[in-house]
C-alpha cells in the first residue's frame, strides 16, 4: 500500500503558527472552532493508548489538514499513516490501527478486507474506527455482516461539520450536497448543516435572527429550531457573536455559478481548481532561477501553493477583478524594491539592524510577489478563450454560438454551462431549441449523457419554456443585476466580480441588510421557495448593547455551494465603509461552474473491455 | 477549647483524634463476630454476611446491607454458593465473590444485577482469597486460588481477566498479599515466608525492601495506602517497615514488640500529612504507629472493622462508629493549648466579643498589628471545614465572619462556599442518610458524585434540595435526579400506567435534559409498553423516539418520527417503504432494490434511466439492446418523446456500429455519433459517414465542418476543393476556424 503523502501534512505543520493566526484576524475568531475540533481529535487519539497508525480515507486528508497537522498527530503517538486500500495493511510496529473514514459502504468493504487479511498474520493490534462526520448504523451493519464489527475496540464519530477555511469562511466540504437536495431528495446534508450550525452556536452564542430563502433553507431553519428545543437547558451563556443568520438556497440563484468568475481567486479556481486551500499549478513558470545551473531540469511536479489570508499580498488581491490585479502587482513590486533600496540609506548600525530585522518579511513578500506574478501570467494566457460571461445578447446569437461550440467539440461542461445559462436567463428554452441542443449534445458527446441532461432538468437548470411570463427581466431590473458601467479597478458595486453582473445571491444579502426584504417582496415571490424570518430567544442578560458605530455581523450560509466571486462580493460589502455590516460566509461546499456541473453529471460505467 | 483537645493524642509532632460519627442504629445479635463485612470508603454502605462458610441448605446465611450509620437498607437470605469476599464498587454496587470464582453483583437495595466468572480454571481449584480494589480504571478484583495462581480483573465493567504467572515455590495461599496500582499497571505484591515477590502481567520478581533484613522474620501482614503510594509490612517478630510502595525508599522501621498477627492493618494518613501512621488492630487493642516510632494505644471492647479513608480510618463496632485521623494542621494551630496563631486569637476575640468584653479589641489589635487578620479569617474558615461538630463549625464561622468585618478588601468566596458545603455535608451526615463524609473526602469525591450517591440511595428530595441550594445548573443537577426518580417510578408495580405517566409528567415537566425516551425505555424493559408510549409522547427529540418505537414494533409511528427528525441515518431502520429517506439509502445499498422501488412507485422516467445505466454494465450487445428497449418502453410510459427518439437512435447506431465493426473491424461500438463519423471519415469510409449524416439528420453545418476538418487533417486538398464547390455559400465562413488550426493550408 502506498505511503500517504505525508509531505502534505508536513508542509501544513511548517505553516502551523500562521495557519492558526489568520483564522483569528477576522471579525469573528474562527480559531475557537478550530481549537474545539482539535481538542476533540486529541481526546479521541488519547482514547487509544499506545502507538498508532492512521489509515486514511484519502478524501479526508484535505479537510483534516485544515484542522490538525502531522505534528499534532505525532504528539499523540501517531507513527505511521496509510491510505485506505484493499488488501493487507502495510506492516507497522504499532499497537493501534485507526481508520479515519467517511460513513460510506464501499469504504466499509475495504476496511473489512483489511481486517480479514490482517488477522492471519498479526493478532495483537487493536483496531479503532473514527467516522467523519457521523457514525452510521448502516455502515456498522455492513461491518457486522462482514463479520468484523467485533474487531473494533472503539467506534466513534468525529463531528467535523464546518471547517474553518479562512478568517471569514467556513465550509463543510460536502461535495454532493446540491445533488442530494435537488436530485435525490435526500436531506442528509441539511441535517448536517443544522447540526453544524448548532455546534457553531454552542461556541459563538445563539444567533438571535434567522432569515432564509428557499425550500432547503426553510428545512434547515426548522431543524435548528427543533434541535434548540431538544437541547433546551444545556443552553449556553455566551454573548452572541453573530447578529443574523441568512440561509440561502443555491437554487434561488442558479445563474451565478454558471458564469465564469472574474476575480483573481475565482479565476484560479475556475482554471486550476482550489482544493482545501491549496492549488496545484503547472511548474514551468515557477522554475528556480539559480545561477550556474542548466535550464534543463525544469520541475515536473506541479507547484503546490497554499492560498489564504495569511499571505498579505494574496489577501490584498484575491478579491480584485482580474483586470485590476496587474496594476496592484506592479504597485506592490515598486514598494518592495523601494524597501530593498532602503539599505543604501541605512547608515548607522541601528538603521542597518532595523533593516536586517525586516529582511525576512521583505523576502517573503518578494517571493509571494513572484508567485502571484507567475500565476497572473498563466491566467492571462488562458482566459480570453475561456470566459463565459453573462450579458444581454440576442438569443439568436447565443444559439449560433452554442451551436458552433458544439460543432467544434468544446469541452462538454462548457456547453452545459452555456445551455443552462441561456435556459435560466430566459425562464426556460423554447421547446424546439431545447430538443435541438439536447440532440446535438447526445450525438456529439455520446448518448450516455442523456442521464446528465435529465439531471439538469430535474435540478431546474434546464427547462422548456412554459406559457407563463418570463420573470427574469423584472428580477434583473429590480435588483439591478446588470450594471453597464462596472468599475473593475476601483469598484463601487459588487457587480465588479463578474465585470458587470452582480450575483443575485449577494444582491439579496445586501438588500436584507439595507433597506430590508420588505422592499422587494414582489421579486422574492418570483424566486423559488419560501422566504421567512425567525427569532431565537436569548436568555436575559445576553442582549447585546451595541456601541455607537459598531458593525453588525451576519453569517451567510449558502446551501448547495458558493463561488469565490460571491465571497469576494461579500467581502467587498463588509469593507464598504457605511454598510454597518460584516459578513462571515459558510457553505456546504466551495464550488465553481465546472465542479458544480460535474457533481450533477452521471456517467454510467461500462464494463472493462 | 479544652473540650476539643481532650480527645487528642500526641504522635510525634502531630496529634491524632477520634471523632464520634454515629451510634449505630442496627441491632446485631452477635456483633461483628464470625461475619464477613465489607464497608465502602467515602462513607459508603456496609454489607454483612454472617457465617459465610455455612453450607447447610436448611439454614441459609443472611446477607444484610446497611447504610454507614447502621440503617437497614436491605436484607435477604443468601442462596448461592459459599462467599469468600464481599466488596463495593465505585458506583455502590455490592460484589459477592464465591468460592467457585463466580462474582455476583447486587445493587444497593439487594436486587441482583448480573454475574460473571473469574475464569474457568477457578471452578476446580477454588478461590482461597479475594480482594476488591479501586483504581483510576474503576473497581477491580484479584483472587488467589488453591493452586496458588492469581487472576486479576482491573475493571469489572469492562471485564478482561488476566492470569498472572506462577510464583516459584508458593504452596497454597501466600502469607499475605496486596494489589498495587503503579504506572498505570496493576500488580500483586505478596510474601511467602521471608520472601517478597512482585507479580505483574508477565513476570514474577523477587524484591527486597531497603532496610528490611531477612532476620526480621517472615512478613505476615502488609498494607498499601489509599493512594497506592506507601506500603507497610509487618513481620512475625513485630517489626513494622514502612516505605514507598515502589520499594525504593524506607520511611521508618518500628519494633511493635507484638508477635501476634493483627486482624487488620491500615494506613492512616491525610493529604499533607505531617505524621502518617499505620493502624494495627488486634482483638482488644488498636495501635497507632507513627513513622516517628511513637505509638498511641486504644483499648477495644468489641470486635471492630477498620475502613481506610483518604484522610483517616473509620472504626466500626457493633455499637458505634468513630473516625480516627491526624488532626489537620489548621485545627492544631487554632485549638492547640496556648496557641498564638492568628486564627486562635480571632476565635478568642470573638468569644470575648460575645461576652461584651473589651478584651475582644485587644486580641483583634494583636492580630491586626501583625497584619494577619486575613490569614486569621482564612484559618477559621478552613478549620470549620474540618470539624465534625456543628457547634464548633458555627463558632469558627462566626469568628471568621466577625474578623471579616474589619477587612475591607477580602473575597467572601471561600467563606460562602464553605458555609454552603458544610450545610450540605451536615445534611448528608445525618444518621437518617448516613454518609459520614469529611470535607476533604467531599472535595475529592466531587459534588456530582455525591448527588449520584444520594440518588442511588433514593434520597431524591434531598438530592434536589442540594442541587437547588448549591445552584447547580439544572442540566447537571435537578434534571439528573428527576431522571433517576422517574426511571425508578415507572417500576412501581402498584400504580396504573396513567397514574405514573401523570406523576412523571407533573414532576419532570419540561425540565431540560431529561430524556423521556430513556424513561420510556426503562418502562418498556419492565414490560410496560403502553406506559412507554405514553411517556414517549413527551419526548421533544423525535430522533430519540425512533429506536425505541421500532423495538416496540410501532413502526408506523417510528417512521413518521424519523422523517420529522431529518436524520437520514434513522431511515436505515425502515425497509420496504417508499419514502424520500429510503431512496437515498437504496442508492447506497443495492441497485436492484432501487429498481423495485421505482417500479412500486410507477416512476417510469427513473426506471428508464435505471435501464440506461444498466445497459452500460452489459457486455453483450444483445443484452445492451434489450435493456435499451426496456428503457424505450418506460420512456414511452413516461411520455418522454425526446428520450424515446434518442434512445431508439442510439440502438440504431449501435447496430450500425456492430455491423461495420464486423465488416471492417473499425472499432466503433459505443462511440458517439460524431466520433463515429469522424472515425469513418478518417478511415476513408465516406459513403458510410454520409449515410449516418443523412439517417440521423445531423445538422449540415456540423457535418460539413467535420468533413472539412477531416479532409484537412489528411491533407486531401483536392477532395476538399471538390467538396467546397459542391456545397453552399456558408462554407467560407465555416472555414475560418480551420485556418486557425491549419495556418499553412492553401484555402
Amino acid at each position: 500500500m502506498m505511503r500517504l503523502r505525508r509531505s502534505h501534512l508536513i508542509c501544513c505543520a511548517a505553516s502551523k503558527e500562521k495557519m492558526a493566526a489568520h483564522l483569528s484576524y477576522g471579525r469573528v475568531n474562527l480559531n475557537i472552532l478550530r481549537e474545539a475540533a482539535r481538542k476533540e481529535l486529541r481526546e479521541f487519539l488519547d482514547k487509544c493508548a499506545g502507538s498508532k497508525a492512521i489509515v486514511w480515507d484519502e478524501y479526508l486528508t484535505g479537510p483534516f489538514g485544515l484542522i490538525a497537522q502531522y505534528s499534532l498527530l505525532k504528539e499523540h503517538e501517531v507513527e505511521k499513516m496509510f491510505t485506505l486500500k484493499n488488501g493487507r495493511l502495510p506492516p507497522a510496529d504499532v499497537k493501534n490501527i485507526i481508520f479515519f473514514v467517511r460513513p460510506r459502504l464501499e469504504l466499509m468493504d475495504i476496511i473489512a478486507d483489511n481486517i480479514t487479511s490482517e488477522d492471519r498474520h498479526h493478532s495483537s493490534r487493536d483496531f479503532h474506527i473514527l467516522f467523519v462526520p457521523r457514525r452510521s448504523m448502516l455502515c456498522e451493519q455492513r461491518l457486522k455482516e462482514q463479520g468484523v464489527l467485533a474487531s473494533f475496540i472503539n467506534i466513534d464519530e468525529y463531528i467535523l461539520d464546518l471547517i474553518p477555511y479562512d478568517g471569514d469562511l467556513l465550509s463543510m466540504e460536502y461535495e454532493s450536497a446540491f445533488r442530494e437536495c435537488y436530485l435525490e431528495n435526500d436531506q442528509t446534508s441539511l441535517y448536517h448543516t443544522a447540526k453544524g450550525l448548532m455546534t457553531l452556536q454552542a461556541l459563538y452564542g445563539t444567533i438571535p435572527q434567522i432569515y432564509g430563502k428557499g425550500e432547503c433553507a426553510r428545512l434547515v431553519a426548522n431543524m435548528m429550531l427543533r434541535m434548540k428545543r431538544e437541547f433546551a437547558g444545556s443552553q449556553n451563556q455566551i454573548l452572541p457573536v453573530f447578529d443574523t443568520l441568512l440561509l440561502l438556497d443555491r437554487n434561488v440563484d442558479l445563474l451565478t455559478p454558471l458564469a465564469t468568475q472574474l476575480t483573481y481567486e475565482g479565476l484560479i479556481d475556475e482554471i486550476y481548481g482550489i482544493s482545501n486551500g491549496y492549488v496545484k499549478l503547472p511548474p514551468e513558470k515557477f522554475a528556480q532561477k539559480k545561477q550556474g545551473e542548466g535550464s534543463k531540469d525544469l520541475p515536473t511536479e506541479p507547484k503546490k501553493l497554499q492560498l489564504n489570508s495569511a499571505e498579505e499580498l494574496y489577501a490584498e488581491i484575491r478579491d480584485k477583478n482580474f483586470n485590476a490585479v496587474g496594476a496592484a502587482l506592479s504597485k506592490k513590486a515598486k514598494i518592495i524594491s523601494a524597501a530593498f533600496e532602503e539599505r543604501h540609506n541605512a547608515k548607522t548600525v541601528g538603521e542597518i539592524k532595523q533593516f536586517v530585522s525586516q529582511l525576512p518579511h521583505m523576502q517573503a513578500a518578494r517571493s509571494s510577489l513572484a508567485n502571484h506574478t507567475s500565476i497572473a501570467e498563466l491566467i492571462k494566457d488562458i482566459t480570453s478563450a475561456y470566459i463565459i460571461q453573462c450579458f444581454p445578447i440576442k438569443s439568436h446569437y447565443v444559439n449560433t454560438y452554442i451551436e458552433d461550440c458544439i460543432a467544434q467539440k468544446d469541452p462538454l461542461i462548457k456547453i452545459l454551462r452555456l445551455v443552462c445559462m441561456q435556459s435560466v436567463c430566459n425562464n426556460g428554452l423554447k421547446h424546439k431549441v431545447m430538443d435541438y441542443y439536447k440532440r446535438e449534445i447526445l450525438q456529439t458527446y455520446g448518448y450516455e449523457h442523456i442521464l446528465t441532461l435529465n439531471n439538469l432538468e430535474k435540478a431546474g437548470l434546464l427547462k422548456p419554456q412554459t406559457g407563463s411570463r418570463n420573470n427574469y427581466p423584472t428580477i434583473r431590473k429590480t435588483l439591478k443585476l446588470w450594471m453597464e458601467d462596472a468599475n473593475e479597478q476601483n469598484p463601487n458595486d459588487i457587480s465588479y466580480v463578474y465585470s458587470g453582473y452582480s450575483p443575485l445571491s449577494i444582491r439579496l444579502t445586501q438588500i436584507l441588510a439595507r433597506p430590508g426584504w420588505r422592499s422587494i417582496e414582489e421579486v422574492l415571490k418570483m424566486l423559488p421557495g419560501p422566504h421567512f424570518e425567525e427569532r431565537q430567544q436569548l436568555p436575559s442578560g445576553l442582549h447585546k448593547k451595541r456601541q455607537q458605530g459598531e458593525n453588525r455581523t451576519t453569517l451567510v450560509f449558502f446551501l448547495g455551494g458558493v463561488t469565490y466571486a460571491e465571497i469576494a462580493a461579500l467581502r467587498f460589502l463588509s469593507q464598504v465603509e457605511d454598510s454597518g455590516m460584516e459578513y462571515v460566509i459558510a457553505t456546504t461546499k466551495l464550488i465553481n461552474g465546472t465542479t458544480w456541473i460535474k457533481s450533477l453529471m452521471d456517467r454510467p460505467e461500462s464494463p472493462t473491455q | 477549647m479544652a473540650f476539643i483537645t481532650a480527645s487528642w493524642n500526641p504522635l510525634g509532632d502531630a496529634f491524632y483524634r477520634k471523632t464520634d460519627l454515629y451510634e449505630m442504629s442496627w441491632s446485631l445479635r452477635d456483633g461483628l463476630r464470625d461475619s464477613l463485612v465489607a464497608a465502602a470508603p467515602y462513607g459508603g454502605p456496609i454489607a454483612l454476611l454472617r457465617e459465610p462458610q455455612r453450607r447447610s441448605p436448611s439454614s441459609r446465611p443472611q446477607l444484610e446491607i446497611y447504610s454507614a450509620s447502621g440503617g437497614t437498607v436491605a436484607s435477604f437470605p443468601w442462596k448461592s454458593g459459599p462467599v469468600v469476599q464481599l466488596g463495593w464498587t465505585v458506583s455502590d454496587e455490592l460484589l459477592c465473590i464465591q468460592e467457585d470464582g463466580t462474582v455476583l453483583i447486587y445493587d444497593l437495595f439487594g436486587s441482583f444485577k448480573r454475574h460473571f466468572s473469574m475464569g474457568q480454571e477457578v471452578v476446580q481449584s477454588q478461590v482461597m482469597e479475594a480482594k476488591v480494589f479501586h483504581s483510576p480504571y474503576g473497581t477491580g478484583i484479584a483472587i488467589v486460588t488453591s493452586s496458588s495462581r492469581f487472576t486479576l480483573a482491573t475493571n469489572i465493567d469492562d471485564l478482561k481477566l488476566r492470569r498472572l504467572p506462577e510464583v516459584p515455590g508458593l504452596q497454597g495461599k501466600p502469607s499475605c498479599w496486596v494489589v498495587l496500582t503503579q504506572d498505570r499497571q496493576t500488580k500483586v505484591l505478596l510474601s511467602n515466608g521471608p520472601e517478597l515477590f512482585i507479580l505483574d502481567n508477565t513476570s514474577c520478581t523477587v524484591v527486597c525492601p531497603p532496610g528490611l533484613s531477612p532476620q526480621d522474620g517472615n512478613i505476615v501482614h502488609m498494607s498499601v495506602s489509599f493512594s497506592y503510594k506507601y506500603l507497610a509490612l509487618l513481620t512475625d517478630s513485630g517489626h513494622l517497615w514502612t516505605g514507598l510502595s515502589t520499594l525504593q525508599e524506607k520511611l521508618s522501621d518500628v519494633d511493635t514488640k507484638k508477635t501476634m498477627a493483627p486482624k487488620q492493618m491500615l494506613w492512616c494518613r491525610r493529604p499533607k500529612s505531617q505524621q502518617p501512621s499505620v493502624v494495627l488492630m488486634w482483638d482488644r487493642l488498636l495501635l497507632v504507629v507513627g513513622v516517628c516510632n511513637e505509638t498511641i494505644q486504644y483499648p477495644i471492647e468489641d470486635p471492630c472493622v477498620l475502613v481506610g479513608e483518604m484522610d483517616g480510618v473509620r472504626i466500626i463496632s457493633s455499637s458505634n462508629q468513630e473516625l480516627l485521623q491526624e488532626v489537620p494542621l489548621v485545627c492544631q494551630d487554632i485549638f492547640k493549648i496556648a496557641s498564638m496563631a492568628p486564627g486562635a486569637l480571632l476565635l478568642e476575640a470573638h468569644r470575648e466579643y460575645e461576652k461584651s468584653s473589651q478584651k475582644a479589641d485587644e486580641y483583634l489589635r494583636e492580630i491586626k498589628e501583625q497584619s494577619m487578620l486575613g490569614e486569621a479569617v482564612r484559618q477559621c474558615v478552613e478549620a470549620a471545614g474540618h470539624e465534625y461538630d456543628t457547634n464548633t463549625q458555627k463558632s469558627l464561622m462566626r469568628a471568621a465572619s466577625f474578623g471579616k468585618c474589619f477587612l475591607t478588601d477580602f473575597s467572601p468566596d471561600q467563606f460562602v462556599t464553605t458555609c454552603r458545603e458544610l450545610r450540605v455535608l451536615n445534611a448528608v451526615r445525618d444518621s437518617s442518610v448516613g454518609l459520614p463524609l469529611t470535607h476533604t473526602q467531599f472535595k475529592q469525591l466531587t459534588l456530582q458524585v455525591l448527588i449520584d450517591r444520594l440518588v442511588y440511595r433514593q434520597f431524591y428530595p434531598l438530592a434536589i434540595e442540594v442541587c437547588r441550594y448549591l445552584k447547580i445548573p439544572d442540566y447537571q443537577g435537578v434534571s439528573r435526579v428527576l431522571k433517576h426518580w422517574a426511571s425508578c417510578k415507572v417500576q412501581q408495580k402498584d400504580l396504573t400506567d396513567d397514574a405514573i405517566a401523570r406523576a412523571v409528567c407533573m414532576k419532570v415537566g419540561d425540565s431540560p435534559g431529561v430524556s423521556y425516551s430513556d424513561i420510556a425505555a426503562k418502562a418498556y424493559e419492565c414490560g410496560r409498553a403502553e406506559l412507554a408510549i405514553k411517556l414517549l409522547d413527551f419526548e421533544a427529540r423525535s430522533g430519540e423516539q425512533v429506536p425505541l418505537l421500532l423495538k416496540m414494533k410501532r413502526s408506523q409511528l417510528a417512521l413518521s418520527k424519523a422523517v420529522e427528525s431529518g436524520d437520514t441515518d434513522l431511515g436505515e431502520c425502515f425497509t420496504g417503504r417508499s419514502q424520500p429517506l429510503q431512496t437515498g439509502f437504496c442508492k447506497l445499498q443495492e441497485q436492484e432494490t432501487l429498481k423495485d422501488l421505482y417500479n412500486q412507485d410507477d416512476d417510469h422516467q427513473e426506471l428508464a434511466n435505471y435501464y440506461v445505466t444498466a445497459s452500460y454494465r452489459e457486455k453483450r450487445l444483445e443484452g445492451r439492446l434489450s435493456l435499451l428497449q426496456s428503457a424505450v418502453d418506460e420512456y414511452n410510459k413516461a411520455k418522454n418523446e425526446f428520450a424515446v427518439k434518442t434512445t431508439e437512435d442510439e440502438m440504431r447506431l449501435l447496430r450500425f456500429q456492430r455491423k461495420l465493426d464486423d465488416e471492417k473491424g473499425a472499432g466503433l461500438l459505443g462511440l458517439s455519433l460524431q466520433v463515429t463519423m469522424e472515425t469513418l471519415l478518417s478511415l476513408g469510409l465516406h459513403k458510410q459517414a454520409e449515410q449516418l449524416y443523412k439517417d440521423f439528420r445531423v445538422p449540415d453545418k456540423r457535418y460539413w465542418w467535420l468533413k472539412l476538418k477531416s479532409l484537412a487533417e489528411k491533407e486531401e486538398w483536392d477532395e476538399l476543393e471538390k467538396f467546397s464547390k459542391s456545397k453552399n455559400s456558408e462554407l467560407p465562413q465555416l472555414c475560418f476556424p480551420l485556418v486557425v488550426h491549419f495556418p499553412d493550408c492553401s484555402l
